[in-house]
């Protein structure tokens, strides 16, 4: 017999704790899993950690390393797309449309890249850049309307919205924007060089946007007046009426702020690594962000570190693919193993068990 | 005339044959959601069984077995969803999302070593469409429904009798009761913990040899992410069906048959009074997700309460909440 | 002395920090009808939710028949014949009638559709109400909801049928034959348990009566052998002297005048009856009522939170009825709302004292980042000025102990200087030090001239806090009263809706 109670005070050691005893936890358990298919966990974890930020002894040719730039390439659009979601979740606005917002916003840049060859890098990349926010932004703008006018759940909503975009997408790639010089493949030209984010070290710009980005989502969240009211809505609605907050005026730009972020990262990738936009662009990237977003429990300077430790699974389990003919999808049960104890452990940090001795019983 | 009952009847067979998955699928969405419960892991669940479902078709030769292993992996996915989201009262859509993280990795893993390896004759023939008597003439109906897999009969079965269960049983009373206000249903005396997990568990493995049916019948060999995305479908078609089975049914084909155009009318020309033109196959695949969208504000705007999403879902249940 | 069917032994029930129950005993017999009586959060839905498995109690016994039970689930409250109709009715809305009342019953695998429906008709009849079983649940009164309810009960076989407040949303006719057909049950053998704060109930139906103070169970008398007043005593307790200040009030201006103000419910129940008051500068108007009397809905329509259905609030002639909160503001109107449920409204649990302090300021000027310097310097003050008992202004306000809360609430809004203080039970949940320390606040407003509008359930502080006590009912105003020359009892009697002749001309 036990007794299930609301924890009153939750401290932050005791949260931090329970976190960490979750991921170790994890780790274990994804060990034994990987230990009864016949691998050694303890090679994996290893191969994991060597191939997505170790130096390789003959791949260094100034600038960063191959593998660790592979993985900074892969943590950048994940970075801007958490902080994207964490925006709307703030205010407790589910959006799952990260992935939508992306397509779109990458289809705006592409629309700008491929209409105004002629403009300067210095004007295009910044045109291409608006146009995404701006893309994202009426992607995630729309769930926000439908929303307040219609409570339709946002949850469901932009989950569909994703499907909606990736389809424009694909039908663009495959039809009017299709690359006449591309023969038998369905693909969208190549962008010019003036639409190609630089490089600096090596890696592309996006990294650089990407760490502003996070200033800037730190300082709207924390320090400016729209920040707050976000915050207010998410945790206390009623309060907000109460103080007289226009909760619709702030969803919509919130969540218009929100998709367009998730937009940015759309574009980001189109210039910088796929040189072009194609309907495979994101590869899941917008639904791995919301879990990102979730485990940095949406603070920016959180993300950053999540972000790069999850584009470390994604590399590594390419590279134990390459190096060891592991399949790579072995990252992605590590992945859905260790959100399972994180996940579970919230529990114990909202609720306290207490177990039938503490309880006097009916005599 | 006969030539284009043929080509509509086989259409049809096809437009059924894309939409079996999906419907076990959204089946499967439908028994969870309606004890109050949005499982994003459908997709997850239903490569699980997928994946299973062709291990054991090749390694016992046996359909029937295969199916059932694949039903319950999918299963044994969904009571990890439903350990963390009704016990642990975890957050839904990121528990959803997870799982079909972990299950598209889990499926994929397995499956890297799965490609290229064909099935026994054995599941193939007990599987390949099979012509009911008398009922096959009947025109295109014939084609449509009655000269198809065994499992295309089966999952029509299961999506009645899962009808019949949720809106003719008393365990269906209760479990929609448990969905729409848990609270009550627990001051009626219905173990709502027991019933969630029942239905949510029951719901994967309708995913799961939903997915199965991709791997044994439809393609059928093993590729990687061999769903492609039609675990999403299904979670839109919960939705557009409103909680409901046989509108599921109608649904299941409708989206089969928007699939089925993808490939079909992709060099089609039509002609509309002399102006030529032709469809595009990739805009009608946003036609799905397109609907749902538009039922769910017109499920808003009509107000008729049985048609609106169970009242709990998304939310856990703590009885001492104050 | 015969054994009762039921009995409670010293139940204790502790949420966080406040004791709902603590060693409470109740004993029930068949065949009777038990009223248990006491003022709002006096413990009785608690208990009684103990006794139908919602909650587990922290220590104590329940015993049917002499033997102890312990009850983990509604489940087992249903199998030990025990049946509950909660105040809020927890019916699943887009069922009908029929699946309600046989959800979660054995009924075989197949849902018998018509079977049921007679046997719900047959049982009905039985007692004498009336019902449609096809009917849905979203289509149906307050009261066809309480009679799917108690049919939903009866259905269970239960044998002890508790009632939880059955006549706050009935109308007097629903209400009569409501204990026609508890009398029915009655002489069917069955217990009835009626939690009630309304003394002509009491009298009227119930052969017993419990009474509950403050989470501790006051005694049990026999209703025949006592009288209204004597259970008013019993249920206030008696009149203590908690020497609280009271200024003398500078006769002032009116400051507020409310006019005819009316506000229907969803369910088009009148849930304020064309209330008409003035609040005058430098007086604390108090407002006495027993729960769900419109009090709640009175505060929310002056603070521009709640629809109103007609009439005026003219503020400083001014009339901003229907005007939302940041309209007022807007108007120049410095008005400050301290609501009941001050983490559910007002302040913001999860976030520090800094926050919550610039809540309504943080607006200020043009810049679009926040200035939570300004906002530090204040907390600091009000934290100095009010004595809260913090670490620091960075601590997270749902961490402070209640009469911490309130006084950062309190805080924050006497620092903008509101002409007008709405406050609802500002004490709920403190300790009688912090308490007179919310009194003393209030009175140093009241000093300064601003109008205050006191509403309470410590029917003593009133007494001593207000200058002038208006009593609602039912959302109606029963009278206004001079807070110095009423008496306890006159409150009590005018609370329970029995009219007396009172002085209005005050």
């Amino acid at each position: 017999m036990f007794n299930l109670t609301k924890r009153t005070n939750q401290s932050k050691i005791h949260t931090l704790l329970l976190q960490l005893g979750a991921i170790v936890a994890a780790l274990v358990a994804a060990g034994i899993v990987m230990w009864a298919m016949g691998y050694n966990p303890f090679v994996i974890y290893t191969k994991i950690v060597e191939g997505s930020v170790m130096v390789s002894e003959n791949a260094k040719k100034g600038g960063v390393p191959y593998r660790l730039l592979q993985t900074i390439n892969k943590a950048i659009p994940l970075v801007i797309l958490s902080l994207g979601v964490s925006v709307a979740y703030k205010m407790k606005f589910w959006n799952i449309g990260a992935e939508g917002q992306f397509y779109i916003g990458a289809l705006f840049a592409a629309y700008v890249a491929f209409n105004f060859k002629q403009l300067p890098p210095y004007i295009l990349l910044p045109f291409m850049f608006l146009s995404a926010f701006i893309g994202g932004g009426l992607w995630g703008f729309i769930p926000a309307v439908l929303k307040n006018r219609f409570n339709a759940s946002e949850s469901l909503t932009t989950l569909m919205m994703n499907y909606i975009a990736i389809g424009i997408v694909t039908y663009l790639q495959l039809g009017p924007w299709r690359d006449p010089e591309a023969k038998g493949f369905g693909r969208m030209p190549y962008f010019t060089e003036n639409a190609i984010l630089p490089k600096v070290f090596g890696i592309h710009i996006g990294f650089i946007i990407a760490l502003i980005l996070a200033v800037i989502i730190f300082v709207l969240l924390k320090k400016t007046k729209l920040g707050y009211e976000i915050a207010v809505i998410g945790e206390n609605e009623t309060t907000a009426k109460y103080a007289g907050i226009n909760t619709a005026k702030v969803l919509f730009i919130t969540l218009f702020i929100s998709g367009g972020i998730c937009g940015i990262a759309g574009m980001i990738q189109a210039s910088g690594i796929e040189k072009t936009l194609t309907d495979q662009i994101s590869g899941g990237l917008g639904f791995t962000a919301i879990i990102t977003a979730w485990l940095a429990k949406l603070s920016a300077p959180i993300i950053l570190v999540v972000s790069f430790l999850f584009a470390m699974l994604l590399q590594g389990g390419a590279y134990l693919q390459v190096s060891m003919q592991i399949p790579a999808a072995i990252s992605e049960v590590i992945q859905g193993i260790i959100l399972f104890f994180v996940l579970g452990s919230e529990f114990f940090i909202q609720y306290k068990i207490v177990f039938s001795s503490k309880i006097k019983e009916a005599k | 005339m006969n030539d284009f009952i043929n080509a509509l009847a086989l259409f049809l067979q096809s437009a059924v044959t894309m939409g079996t998955p999906l419907l076990l699928a959204t089946i499967g969405g439908i028994l969870a959601e309606k004890v109050g419960h949005l499982n994003l892991g459908v997709e997850g669940m239903m490569l699980m069984g997928a994946v299973i479902g062709y291990v054991t078709g090749i390694n016992t030769g046996n359909p029937f077995i295969a199916i059932i292993a694949a039903g319950l992996v999918a299963a044994l996915g969904a009571l990890i969803y439903a350990f963390i989201t009704v016990s642990l009262k975890g957050n839904q859509i990121v528990t959803g999302l997870a799982l079909t993280i972990f299950g598209t990795g889990f499926a994929n893993f397995i499956g890297s070593s799965l490609v290229g390896v064909t099935l026994p004759a054995s599941v193939k023939g007990a599987l390949s469409d099979f012509e009911m008597p008398i009922l096959k003439d009947i025109p295109i109906l014939g084609k449509m429904i009655f000269s198809q897999s065994i499992y295309v009969y089966v999952s029509l079965l299961l999506a009645l009798l899962v009808w019949f269960y949720i809106k003719k049983t008393s365990f269906g009373l209760n479990m929609r009761s448990v969905g729409e206000n848990p609270a009550a249903a627990d001051a009626s005396g219905i173990n709502v913990t027991l019933y969630k997990y029942i239905n949510i568990c029951l719901g994967g493995f309708m995913c799961g040899i939903g997915g199965a049916y991709l791997s044994l019948v439809s393609v059928p060999s093993w590729q990687d992410n061999i769903t492609a995305g039609i675990g999403w479908i299904a979670v839109a078609l919960v939705i557009f069906a409103t909680w409901n089975p046989i509108r599921a049914i109608f649904g299941a084909y409708l989206f089969g048959a928007i699939q089925c155009l993808d490939y079909k009318l992709q060099n089609v020309k039509f002609n509309f009074f002399g102006n030529p033109f032709t469809i595009n196959a990739q805009l009608l695949s946003i036609l799905p997700y397109f609907m749902t969208i538009i039922v769910l504000i017109f499920i808003n705007i009509r107000k008729k309460k049985e048609n609106q999403p169970p009242a709990g879902l998304g939310s856990a249940y703590f009885r001492e909440e104050r | 002395m015969k054994e009762s069917y039921i009995e409670l032994c010293d139940i204790t029930k502790v949420f966080g920090p406040v004791i709902a129950n603590n060693n409470v005993n109740l004993s029930i017999n068949k065949g009777e009808i038990l009223a248990i009586l006491g003022e709002n959060g006096s413990g009785k839905s608690t208990l009684m939710n103990m006794l139908s498995g919602i909650y587990r109690p922290d220590s104590g016994s329940i015993r049917i028949n002499g033997k102890p039970t312990l009850f983990r689930s509604p489940k087992d409250a249903i199998s030990a014949k025990i049946g509950m109709v909660h105040q809020h009715f927890k019916l699943v809305e887009v069922f009908s009638a029929k699946e309600n009342i046989t959800n979660g019953l054995k009924n075989g695998f197949i849902y018998k559709n018509k079977q049921l429906s007679k046997e719900i008709l047959a049982l009905a009849n039985r007692y004498g109400l009336s019902i449609d079983p096809e009917k849905k649940v979203y289509d149906m009164s307050v009261s066809e909801k309480q009679t799917v309810e108690i049919l939903k009960v009866l259905y269970r076989g239960a044998d002890v049928l508790i009632l939880d407040e059955p006549t706050a949303v009935l109308t007097p006719q629903e209400i009569k034959k409501l204990f026609m057909i508890l009398q029915n049950m009655k002489k069917d053998g069955r217990a009835i348990v009626i939690i009630t704060h309304k003394l002509n109930e009491v009298m009227e139906i119930s052969d017993r009566v419990t009474i509950l103070r403050k989470g501790e169970s006051v005694g049990s008398i026999e209703t025949c052998n006592t009288n209204p007043k004597e259970l008013t005593d019993a249920m206030v307790g008696a009149s203590v002297n908690l020497s609280i200040n009271r200024p003398e009030n500078i006769k002032g201006l009116p400051l507020m005048e409310i006019e005819n103000l009316t506000i229907t419910s969803p369910e088009k129940v009148n849930l304020l009856d064309n209330v008409s008051f003035t609040v005058k500068k430098g007086e604390i108007l108090g407002v006495a009522a027993v729960a769900g009397s419109g009090q709640k809905e009175l505060c929310e329509a002056i603070a521009g939170l709640q629809k109103v259905a007609s009439g005026n609030i003219i503020f400083n002639s001014e009339d901003i009825v229907g005007l939302s909160p940041r309209a007022i503001i807007n108007k120049g109107i410095s008005m400050s709302f301290i609501p009941e449920d001050r983490l559910g409204m007002g302040l913001i649990g999860s976030m520090n004292i800094i926050d919550n302090v610039i809540l309504k300021t943080y607006r200020a000027g043009k810049s679009p980042f926040i200035d939570r310097k300004e906002g530090k310097k204040n907390a600091l003050q009000i934290v100095k000025k009010f004595d809260i008992n913090t670490p620091s202004v960075y601590h997270q306000v749902s961490k402070l102990s209640g009469g911490n809360i309130q006084k950062v609430l309190l805080g924050r809004e006497i620092s903008l200087d509101p002409e007008l203080i709405i406050t609802a039970y500002p004490t709920r949940g403190l300790d009688i030090g912090a308490s007179h320390k919310i009194y003393d606040v209030i009175n140093d407003q009241k000093e300064k001239g601003v109008g205050i509008l006191f509403v309470g359930e410590d029917l003593d502080v009133l007494l001593e806090l207000s200058d002038r006590i208006m009593v609602l009912n039912s959302g109606r105003v029963m009278g206004i009263v001079d807070a110095h020359k009423t008496t306890k009892e006159e409150l009590g009697l005018l609370m329970m809706g029995m009219k007396q002749e009172v002085a209005q001309n005050v």
